[in-house]
């Protein structure tokens, strides 16, 4: 069976790919979906519940919150795209160079990880940010510089028993260079194990994204992010339940799109890597 | 075995010498002067911060000797004197806050031993019943809950809408005016939400591995010599397959720890409990880079500990790890 039929026949990867197009459907168009502006300060308004002009209520400044909401998927969609683009580039890149080559080269790689995953990655992420400011793009980036140790790990193992396969013996006799023996035929041969990681990672980089931001270390306000709304919701938790309920309803169901479709692709790429 | 400790004890030299080398980069992380960018950033400036900023980084030497001399500190315990307002050295302000993340940590790892380990073997062995799908529903949700979200809902639930537990520090108000028996019912009221979030992440985890390890376990040949010689379902599951399911969950608590730990940052600043996490926040928020960074290696070495007593306690455990 091919691909596309085994998982069109997984009905919780199709609802996973569900949610992860809705979400892009959603940042996509986010100033045709949202009510109203996000930054539309209404002070008459403030804290309101649920009603039928503000469907989720409004935030401590009378800010519709639907409407960051939506503002704030764009947010966590770009943020776990490149920071888990900057994870997977380098625990691609370190992975394939350890298994390949082997030998001192790879020892130092993997000594490398070890000592990366001492850091409760929490505390390496914090850490940084302190000496940085606060920006978007710095939290792509440093998400991404702390979160490569176990792609790179994967790509190593996947080196290191196709590097003997007789398609690479065979590269090697017609004189292939180590960089085309890499990335010409080893690496498509990877791919299946990287793709799943890199969704299952966008994941976990959206977590950690509105972690961040909740804790007011992320996304700074007034730029909406669904974390920076749930810290809305912990100063006024006595008098506003839907400031917190809501944001991290949306973070709970795309990341749980995101592993839906992890595991989906997993499953109908390569049914050896089944669990 | 001592022999085996010792090995371990030894291997871990390097990645502790690697761990300070990280820490030491990440200092030097800012663009330009450190002193500079510091204190451009941090609006309570002063000429004094500069001055010590350059005192403790040694910012006139080259950088290896500014490692070497850094290093000398540290294993004489100095981590240099907190930049907040009460001037103290950052060594002994984690050291008052320590007790209070472990003790939060231990007892989160207890939990997650006692609710983890009986849902993955129950699951395990009645595969594919109506328990084995609801928990692997609640694991699958338990790995994509952000557990800052779900403290907010607990703190809701229990704190706010009924009143019965206590939503921020560790004491009451009253606490100094109750019995002992009070006092402790107090502290345990004060730690039943925190130790649930912070146990929360990890028991998905363990679970699952448990319930796989356990299925594995169930196929080997020995389980069907158990089977075979008439011994009880019984007997067979909980003496010969869980002994042998449980070992590598060992490791698997180990791998767990500095998700534990970094853990901490969110739920004792959610909480407002006075432990390493909560100090470690307000040392980002106030760009307090000594205790920074303090508690940065603390945290790695902490790490490093966990998994020595993992490996060690799985050594005690399996003899064929500490004899090959």
């Amino acid at each position: 069976m091919g691909f596309w039929e085994t998982f069109c026949k997984n009905k919780l990867a199709l609802t996973g790919s569900g949610i992860v197009l809705l979400l892009f459907l959603v940042s996509l168009f986010a100033p045709w979906f949202a009510p109203y502006d996000p930054g539309q300060i209404d002070l008459k308004n403030v804290l309101m519940p649920p009603s039928m002009d503000h469907w989720l209520g409004t935030d401590q400044l009378g800010r519709d919150v639907l409407s960051r909401m939506i503002w704030g998927a764009r947010i966590s969609l770009k943020v776990g795209f490149a920071a888990t683009g900057v994870s997977i580039v380098i625990g691609t890149l370190l992975g394939a160079v350890a298994g390949y080559y082997g030998g001192w080269v790879d020892a130092v790689i993997m000594r490398f990880v070890d000592i990366m995953l001492c850091f409760p990655t929490f505390f390496l992420i914090l850490a940084v940010i302190a000496f940085l400011e606060p920006s978007i793009w710095n939290i792509m980036i440093i998400i991404g510089l702390t979160g490569w140790m176990g792609v790179t790990r994967l790509v190593r193992a996947d080196f290191i028993s196709l590097r003997e396969r007789d398609f690479v013996q065979a590269a090697k006799v017609i004189g292939a260079g180590d960089l085309r023996i890499i990335f010409g035929h080893i690496l498509p041969n990877a791919m299946a194990s990287i793709l799943v990681a890199a969704t299952l990672g966008i994941a976990g980089a959206i977590l950690t994204e509105s972690a961040l931001s909740f804790l007011g270390i992320g996304v700074q306000p007034p730029t909406p992010s669904w974390g920076n709304i749930l810290t809305a919701g912990k100063d006024n938790i006595d008098i506003a339940w839907w400031l917190s309920l809501y944001p991290g309803l949306a973070i709970l169901i795309t990341v749980v799109g995101y592993n839906l479709l992890g595991e989906g692709i997993r499953d109908s790429l390569d049914p050896r890597l089944k669990k | 075995m001592l022999k085996y400790i010792l090995k371990r004890i030894f291997f871990m030299i390097p990645l502790l010498l690697g761990i300070t080398i990280i820490c030491f980069s990440v200092m030097r992380l800012a663009p330009g002067s450190p002193v500079d960018l510091e204190t451009q950033l941090n609006p309570k400036s002063s000429v004094e911060m500069k001055e010590r900023l350059k005192a403790l980084y040694e910012l006139d030497k080259p950088i290896h000797q500014q490692y070497w001399s850094w290093l000398k500190k540290l294993s004489r315990g100095d981590l240099g004197i907190s930049f907040a307002s009460d001037h103290r050295p950052v060594a002994a302000k984690i050291l008052e806050r320590i007790p209070i993340t472990i003790l939060l940590e231990f007892l989160s790892l207890l939990i997650i031993i006692a609710v983890a380990i009986p849902i993955g073997v129950l699951s395990a062995v009645h595969q594919d019943s109506l328990f084995d799908k609801i928990t692997g529903v609640f694991v699958f949700i338990g790995f994509a809950v952000p557990t800052f979200w779900l403290a907010l809902l607990l703190m809701i639930f229990f704190g706010i809408h009924l009143g019965w537990l206590p939503i921020s520090g560790l004491r009451s108000l009253n606490y100094e005016y109750l019995t002992p028996w009070g006092q402790f019912v107090d502290l345990v009221k004060h730690l039943v939400l925190p130790v649930f979030i912070s146990a929360f992440g990890g028991l998905a985890g363990l679970s699952r591995y448990m319930r796989a390890n356990m299925l594995e376990v169930i196929r080997q040949d020995y389980i069907m010599t158990a089977r075979a010689k008439g011994l009880s379902e019984r007997d067979v599951i909980y003496k010969h397959a869980l002994r042998n399911a449980l070992l590598p969950a060992i490791t698997i608590l180990g791998l767990s720890i500095p998700g534990l730990i970094g853990g901490s940052v969110i739920f004792e600043t959610v909480f407002a409990i006075p432990g390493m996490g909560q100090l470690f926040y307000m040392a980002v928020m106030a760009r307090d880079y000594p205790t920074v960074m303090g508690i940065l290696l603390i945290g790695a070495i902490l790490t490093l500990v966990g998994n020595l007593i993992a490996d060690v306690s799985y050594a005690v455990a399996d003899p064929r790890i500490r004899i090959s």
